[in-house]
């Protein structure tokens, strides 16, 4: 059976350019870049190169950008990173209601530290409002962080807007999680006028282990890991050389193929959402109908439960995600989801799609085909569905 | 995807007893409050035996493979065979379950003892009970989660 991915938020197939740049990493030239040797002299130059294809993708310069761990990670960086390194100026943070858990567990972890924290509210297509963020704008906010598309509903935030409201009301920094968004939309720093980003290179063909950090010259953030001098004393330890070669791969290849990418994602979004709002009833789309990621859908079919959905596609050969509370590992339903006013019983029906350069139009036919029949299998076995067919009968 | 037994598999995908009963002897409704899910047990009795039994469930995977599995052990039963049927003699059937997912054996469980107190309630002219909200468990078995 063919096996389609529509979850590549969770993970996408390297391309074999990135394996290339990797491959010599591992076994021959295995130095340590920060060597005096000769051994050192191809990892050395392979970061240098890598930093410099991250910073174009990014129109950044290649000092301001830091390779981490992960996506993950360089929120955190972003966030505590400021967070220390800013405390005597203050305390306040700025967050929104709809971001990663690697944003909202960390500003968590620093309001048990003393800080505190606002987390702007978004309308019913999960957009921040720029107003409320300078209305949220204190003396002592120190960080907005923002992120720049959401990694469940795909809506994109306007950023630009946002960080120039905080530039001009209030001496705090601008960060903003571009961990999906990246790869897929422009995420020009000059544009969008930040001091910070995060993005994530195995997110779009790169390898996992590496993540991204734009940190604007200027701009002062405490190191996470202290030691070394690696990544201009950012980010202390031995850096992850195949990683950071193979991340730097996936930029060149990003800032080549963006509009290519969008072009190609398109009509397969645009067929998934007419085929499975004009096959189902009592199904709805949710995030931004226009400012929204290519490669993003998130739909809610009533009455069902997502696990059991996301069982039963898996075994048509169609990889899914949800954010019902059943399939999350906390049984908790998804805190996007709540935030743009979804019931919890509705959220329950999550149906979470991400595209990637695997799928095709052939893909978008075949799921809008198979979907109706697992839908009513399981509307057949539901007490809600049932009770609704009653009602509608009387 | 939690990781399931064959067994539960077998059950999700082939689910005995789904439907309604018209004119049910009693019908064990509950809520989950852990995750909003419903499970919906159906019995037909005959010289206090579960006659006929069936099942509707919005719900996770476990959640279906244990309302089915529960059908399955008490259909021909006595009552009393019924009432004695935990969820821990659910997940055993099904080759057990992952830890998250004991809370969704809970359910049928449950459910199937509120069908039968249903269907007591409406013999001695108590009933119907309706649906119920099983109490929300204690915040220790979120543990659980944490090991899962
Ligand atoms: S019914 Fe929700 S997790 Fe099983």
């Amino acid at each position: 059976m063919k096996i389609i991915n529509f979850d590549h938020f969770a993970a996408t197939k390297m391309r074999p350019e990135v394996r290339e740049a990797m491959e010599p990493f591992f076994m021959q030239e295995y130095g340590n870049p920060q060597s005096i040797h000769t051994l050192a002299d191809e990892p050395r130059e392979a970061l240098n190169k890598a930093r410099l294809q991250a910073a174009e993708l990014l129109n950044a310069a290649a000092n301001e950008v830091i390779f981490t761990g992960s996506g993950s990670e360089s929120n955190n960086l972003a966030i505590k990173g400021t967070a220390f390194a800013r405390m005597d100026k203050g305390k306040h943070i700025i967050v929104s209601k709809i971001e990663h858990f690697s944003v909202l567990n960390a500003v968590k972890a620093l309001a048990k530290l003393g800080f505190e924290v606002s987390e702007i509210p978004v309308d019913k297509y999960g957009s921040v409002d720029p107003m409320d963020v300078k209305n949220a704008l204190r003396k002592d906010t120190i960080l907005v962080s923002i992120t720049h598309a959401s990694n469940e509903i795909g809506t994109i935030q306007d950023i630009k807007e946002i960080s120039k409201i905080v530039h001009e009301n209030s001496g705090a920094y601008m960060h903003t999680d571009a961990n999906t968004s990246c790869g897929f939309i422009s995420t020009d720093v000059k544009e969008l006028g930040i001091d910070m980003l995060s993005a994530a290179p195995h997110r779009f063909y790169g390898p996992k282990g590496t993540g991204l950090f734009y940190l604007k010259k200027g701009i002062r953030i405490m190191p996470l890991i202290d030691g070394g001098i690696q990544e201009f004393g950012r980010r202390a330890g031995t850096e992850n050389v195949p990683a950071v070669a193979g991340a730097g791969v996936a930029c060149e290849l990003a800032k080549k193929e963006l509009k290519d990418r969008t072009a190609h994602l398109l009509p397969i979004q645009k067929d998934i959402v007419s085929g499975v709002l004009g096959s189902l009833d009592e199904v709805y789309l949710n995030g931004h109908p226009e400012k929204r990621l290519p490669n993003n859908l998130n739909f809610v079919v009533k009455y069902i439960e997502g696990e059991s959905m996301l069982m039963w596609l898996n075994n048509n050969g169609i990889m899914v995600a949800s954010g019902s509370a059943c399939t999350s590992k906390i049984l908790k339903s998804s805190h996007v989801l709540s935030a743009i006013g979804v019931d919890p019983a509705l959220a329950q029906g999550s149906l979470l799609i991400s595209l990637g350069e695997d799928n095709s139009l052939e893909d978008a036919a075949y799921f809008v085909k198979e979907l109706p029949g697992v839908v009513n299998k399981l509307r057949e076995m539901s007490p809600l569905y049932e009770e609704v067919k009653k009602k509608n009968k009387v | 995807m939690p990781v399931y037994s064959e067994k539960v598999m077998e059950h999700f995908q082939n689910p005995r007893n789904v439907g309604e009963i018209e004119n049910a002897d009693g019908i064990g409704e509950l809520g989950n409050p852990t995750c909003g899910d419903i499970m919906k047990i159906y019995i037909k009795v005959k010289d206090d035996k579960i006659d006929d039994i069936k099942f509707k469930t919005f719900g996770c995977g476990a959640a279906i493979a244990t309302s089915s599995m529960v059908t399955e052990l008490v259909k021909g039963k006595t009552l009393k065979e019924a009432e004695r049927v935990s969820n821990e003699v659910v997940a055993e059937a099904l080759d057990g379950l992952p830890p998250v997912k004991m809370h969704c054996s809970n359910l049928a469980a449950d459910a199937l003892h509120l069908a039968v107190e249903d269907y007591k309630a409406r013999k001695a002219g108590k009933g119907p009970i309706g649906r119920v909200e099983t109490p929300e468990h204690d915040e220790n078995e979120h543990d659980l989660l944490e090991h899962a």
